[in-house]
């Protein structure tokens, strides 16, 4: 395998029972690419997802993720990825640094290493004033900046964003882009899942599954070229209609 | 080992800043065994009675002497007229009547039966039948004095002890009952619901994402709820102690070691509720449903299991609270050790290891 791919997959599959949920699929992911993961809701993107990072086995096909097998490493994959879901999943009892040193801990970083990494990113929002609030008290945008610095708390070689912008209105939407960007100039591996195809021209690559499989993969420029369409929603909406 | 203690930390804070569980935890053991103590009582004092004496006599009057002496009653009327009973007792504030028959002196010492009838108000069953009790208690012992007196030939005298608890204070059975509840609600509930919590708001997903293996989040889930419910435990025994005189006639290291037995048997239904329920209501109708009210019906806490019916008896045996019951008033009450409880116990100590093995099964499985 190659040193630069971040993920790499073939012929990846899942059976519930009679039901395929994910249908062999195969792709590859390069180390800072910003990797968009199509799919109208059921396609089978979440549970494609949770086996690369090492919730649900696959039935078959194999998978590597940060060079690590999802069958046999699922631990050592835990610990070289972030994962962040729709959810912004912070404690709202809990105040922005309480947050940032509980999943700092679960990470096992030390204490000074979780400072240095909490300051930072309190510094890059500009939210010293409310670093000591609940979370709880905080609007939705805010709650999903901070979920994306929490889940990099680690420095993770990939995050895995599931739906990230879920409910987020677009100005910060696009400041989160602008976020997910220098993340991945720092070389970090985005794999991002999302409704919103406006997004999917963010991306580096994207794929789109439909009934379990990746039907098309490319640079949105291509797709779009390659389905004579105008826009992503366009080739999704061709894509989607079969 | 640091990551686990960062993790109770956060269950504390989870804990603390929530003045919901805040109250269930510190607020009902108090609440429950004061209201369970002072207020839930078999016990009678004060109770208003009437008497109707037809007889007048020195017999019947030191009778009425001897019952109005006791703390128990108080005699509030003397009533002339049959016809007046009904109207006393629809008025609510007169809960017996005593009616003498006429010539009773006469009677008890020429024929030596003389007759007595005691009316209960038994809209309230319970009352009634304590109220009755007791009265006869006390005309059994004034029949007592009184045949010292004269030797009468040929009679039967049943002479009742009350063993353990003999003045049939209700505390005794209210205090077990009490902290088995509490240490259920808890330990079952209260894990539950904050598993089923981190479920809701996405974050059990975050900790299965995360290096921390399952069973220690589990782990660090339930652990501050075992170290709350010891302190519960302890609160309960004390304040049974020194505001209702409960006796602790056994060992505290064997009470101990059966709590906390007790108290991983709840944790373990907790964790099951919380695999099988999707949102924190839905874990605290299955704890409230599924738990506590069998512990209130069905453990012997407060019905006697002998007196059910054969299908409820059945159910009773397989609720751990049941078994819990027992050994703790076979410890408070009766002071025996492990060589008489070894069969409750081990009976406790199966269903726990039933119920652990069952949720990291279930657990497991939701997982996939």
């Amino acid at each position: 395998m190659n040193n630069n791919k971040s993920i790499s997959v073939q012929n990846l599959t899942k059976k519930f029972g009679d039901f395929t949920a994910v249908n062999s699929i195969s792709f590859e992911v390069e180390k800072g690419e910003i990797f968009g993961f199509l799919g109208a809701n059921g396609a089978g993107k979440t549970t494609a997802m949770k086996m690369l990072i090492g919730i649900s086995k696959p039935t078959s096909g194999e998978a590597k993720v940060a060079g690590f097998d999802v069958y046999k490493e699922t631990e050592k994959i835990k610990k070289n990825i972030g994962y962040m879901s729709q959810k912004f999943a912070l404690y709202d009892d809990l105040t922005v640094r309480e947050n940032a040193r509980f999943y700092g801990g679960i990470f096992g970083l030390s204490r000074k290493q979780i400072k240095k990494k909490t300051d930072e990113f309190i510094a890059e929002l500009g939210i010293e004033e409310i670093a000591d609030n609940l979370v709880g008290s905080l609007p939705l945008g805010w709650k999903q900046k901070l979920a994306f610095s929490v889940s990099l708390i680690h420095e993770p070689k990939i995050v895995f964003l599931d739906e990230p912008t879920g409910g987020v209105d677009p100005i910060t939407r696009r400041q989160f882009w602008e976020m997910i960007y220098k993340q991945a100039d720092n070389g970090t591996t985005i794999f991002v899942t999302t409704h919103y195809m406006d997004e999917a021209e963010y991306c580096d690559r994207v794929s789109i599954m439909v009934e379990g499989k990746i039907e098309a993969l490319d640079t949105p420029k291509n797709l779009r070229k390659q389905f004579n369409a105008d826009s992503m929603n366009d080739v999704f909406l061709k894509l989607a209609r079969g | 080992m640091k990551r686990f203690i960062g993790f109770i930390k956060k269950e504390i804070y989870h804990i603390f800043r929530d003045r919901r569980s805040l109250f269930i935890l510190f607020g009902m053991p108090i609440a429950q065994i004061l209201l369970f103590g002072f207020a839930v009582t078999n016990e009678i004092n004060n109770v208003k009675i009437a008497v109707f004496d037809k007889a007048n006599d020195i017999e019947s009057q030191k009778l009425i002497q001897n019952i109005s002496a006791s703390t128990y009653f108080e005699v509030d009327k003397m009533i002339y007229d049959q016809k007046e009973i009904e109207s006393i007792f629809k008025q609510g504030k007169i809960k017996a009547v005593l009616v003498f028959e006429s010539d009773f002196a006469k009677k008890l010492t020429k024929e030596s039966i003389a007759n007595i009838q005691i009316i209960t108000d038994a809209t309230e069953p319970n009352t009634a039948m304590t109220i009755n009790n007791y009265i006869g208690a006390i005309l059994q012992k004034y029949q007592a004095g009184y045949n010292k007196t004269i030797q009468m030939p040929y009679q039967i005298k049943a002479e009742t002890k009350m063993l353990y608890n003999p003045e049939l204070k209700s505390v005794f059975m209210f205090v077990p009952g009490v902290m088995t509840i509490i240490l259920m609600l808890v330990s079952a509930m209260m894990t539950s619901i904050s598993i089923t919590r981190e479920k809701e708001i996405g974050t059990m997903e975050i900790l299965l994402v995360s290096p921390l293996k399952p069973f220690q989040v589990i782990l660090g889930k339930v652990f501050p709820y075992i170290f709350l419910s010891i302190i519960n435990a302890i609160v309960i025994l004390v304040m049974g102690f020194f505001i209702f005189g409960m006796p602790m006639q056994g060992g505290f290291l064997l009470l101990g070691l059966e709590s906390v037995l007790f108290i991983v048997s709840a944790l373990a239904l907790g964790i099951l509720i919380s695999t099988i329920s999707e949102t924190q209501q839905t874990a605290m109708m299955i704890s409230l449903m599924g738990l506590l009210l069998p512990v209130i019906l069905l453990s012997g806490f407060i019905f006697p299991i002998a007196s059910m019916p054969k299908a409820l008896q059945f159910f009773s045996n397989i609720i751990p609270a049941t078994w819990y019951i027992i050994i703790l008033k076979g410890i408070m009450l009766k002071g025996v050790g492990i060589a008489v409880l070894w069969k409750e116990t081990l009976i406790l100590f199966g269903m726990t290891l039933f119920f652990i093995v069952l949720s990291i099964k279930k657990y497991k499985i939701r997982l996939e």
